[in-house]
């Protein structure tokens, strides 16, 4: 097992990991990744980041934060940027420039929900542990109690919402300070994601954990959240809290079908 | 009858060999998606490597590890070759390929073009009704048993093995839980060399194997695999053993 020794690895998809993940590097500059001296209330600051497939740019100089135990929204049509984002704080691609500080480690729940289909749902848990100290399931048991009935079910042949407990599930087992959700709602009907949303804002005020939530729903981000970032064709063009954005014509007439009629 | 049953134990030892072969293309197929056509290479080396350390005096069972090691080792550099570059799989196929062909020529050189050979396990052989059983048959049956339920076991019941499952199932979703997909791949990579090498050393007292020899290997190898079904490593050696009773059968047929 020596490809396995201890000691050389990063944390589970945070941006520490950028050393180890570097092969699908897309940028030619090398850019700052450091890890926030701790004590801070910033949890995770990017700063004028740029994400380039190719010629083509991805992300151009967005720069956001996220205060710990905050939970914060990132809305946006389809081809903002929002999984570039996401996957640029996880480690899974690298900017070409800009600057990413996290003060904590990363989890990143990815779009689809990309579980090991095959595998049982407890062996998914336990793989979200490859880099944490320990495989302990029960505190996700004890957060998901639908989960401990499945555990022994294969991953695969579970419903949407289930599957995305699995999802939260295995992110949380590598014990984040910031959980970065990419797309809660997708596919799901509305009661099983009030369900999760449930289970979410538990979490945040129980244990404390920030959230970084990324959503298509722009109205149910808004309402899950207190403050959000607008992501439009790579670059943030609105930030505030949650109630402002809401009342914001424009935001309104882009993410929310016009302006709410009372 | 005793003519059936000789087919039959023939049959099984050499399903063995190519289970043994067609388990080391499927563990580096599902993890990295590489069709791996120097997997015959590893057989030839292996069984090469440890005719050498035999020759030199060192004892059986000493030379025979040493010998899969060594394969596992090649196995290793065989895959940093071609899983490192971020190639496409038709590339790293194409690759595959120029390492069989480039390690021929190693073995050609290093040791001669001339089948080589070396007694396998002393004492005498038994017969059992009218069977005709060289131990070594039964060593390979026994070793390669033994070994494909343990790796079985590693692969479906440890973490480790829980974790190349995941790398095969979703590369992405690997790297997002912090595992590195690519050094998953090279350890697929030494098993498939190990298993090769484990074939060869197994093999060469009961059938002399040329520099050339890999690529017969390979082909039936990866037949065995795709019979079995590439994905579904637990189907696959039933697949080798049917196919390779069958052959008895077809021997039996034709003499």
């Amino acid at each position: 097992m020596a490809f396995l020794a201890p000691g050389d690895r990063a944390g589970p998809g945070s941006v520490d990991g950028h050393t180890g993940l570097g092969l699908d590097g897309l940028g030619s500059t090398e850019p700052v990744v450091t890890k926030a001296l701790g004590g801070g209330q910033t949890v995770l600051s990017v700063e004028d980041l740029v994400v380039r497939y190719g010629t083509a740019v991805a992300l151009e100089s967005v720069s956001l934060n996220v205060e710990r135990g905050e939970m914060v929204a990132l809305i946006g049509a389809n081809g903002a940027g929002k999984t570039t984002l996401l996957n640029a704080l996880s480690g899974m691609l690298v900017p070409s420039a800009g600057r990413i500080s996290c003060s904590g480690k990363l989890a990143h729940v990815p779009e689809g929900r990309e579980l090991f289909a095959e595998l049982s749902v407890d062996d998914n848990l336990r793989l979200g542990a490859w880099k944490a100290t320990s495989r302990d399931t029960s505190p996700i048991y004890a957060l998901f109690p639908k989960l401990d009935k499945l555990a022994k079910r294969r991953a695969g042949g579970l419903s949407g919402g289930e599957q995305q407990m699995v999802a939260i599930g295995r992110a949380l087992m590598a014990r984040p300070d910031l959980l970065a959700i990419d797309e809660l709602s997708q596919g799901l009907a509305p009661n099983i994601v009030q369900e999760l949303s449930r289970h979410l804002i538990r979490l945040n005020l129980e244990t404390g954990l920030s959230v970084l939530l990324v959503e298509q729903n722009a109205r149910l981000a808004l309402g899950l959240c207190r403050r959000a970032y607008v992501l439009d064709t790579g670059h943030v063009v609105r930030e505030g809290l949650s109630s402002q954005l809401l009342d914001d014509a424009s935001v309104q007439q882009a993410y929310l079908g016009g302006p709410l009629v009372s | 009858m005793s003519a059936f049953l000789q087919y039959l134990v023939t049959g099984v030892a050499r399903g063995f060999l190519f289970a043994l072969l067609a388990t080391g293309f499927v563990v580096i197929h599902r993890v990295t998606k590489v069709v791996n056509f120097a997997q015959g290479a590893f057989a030839v080396l292996g069984g090469f490597i440890a005719y050498s350390l035999l020759r030199a005096g060192i004892p059986h069972g000493v030379s025979e590890v040493i010998a899969v090691l060594a394969a596992a080792a090649i196995g290793l550099l065989f895959g940093a070759v071609t899983i490192l570059g971020n190639m496409s799989p038709i590339a790293s196929l194409i690759t595959t390929i120029g390492l069989a062909i480039l390690s021929e020529a190693v073995a050609m050189i290093a040791w001669g073009t001339t089948p080589l050979t070396f007694s396998g396990i002393g004492g005498a052989d038994i017969h059992v009704a009218g069977v005709y059983l060289p131990k070594q048959y039964l060593l390979l049956i026994g070793v390669s048993m033994v070994v494909l339920i343990v790796l079985w076991l590693v692969l479906d019941r440890t973490y480790i093995g829980k974790g190349m499952t995941a790398c095969a199932s979703n590369p992405y979703a690997a790297k997002l839980s912090g595992i590195n997909v690519k050094r998953i791949g090279l350890l697929a990579f030494a098993i498939g060399g190990a298993l090769g090498g484990l074939g060869g050393v197994l093999i060469m007292p009961l059938f002399p194997l040329t520099y050339d020899g890999d690529v017969s290997l390979a082909i039936l190898g990866f037949a065995a695999a795709i019979v079995g079904g590439l994905p579904r490593p637990r189907a696959r050696w039933w697949a080798c053993l049917r196919d390779r009773r069958a052959d008895g059968g077809g021997l039996l047929v034709a003499s």
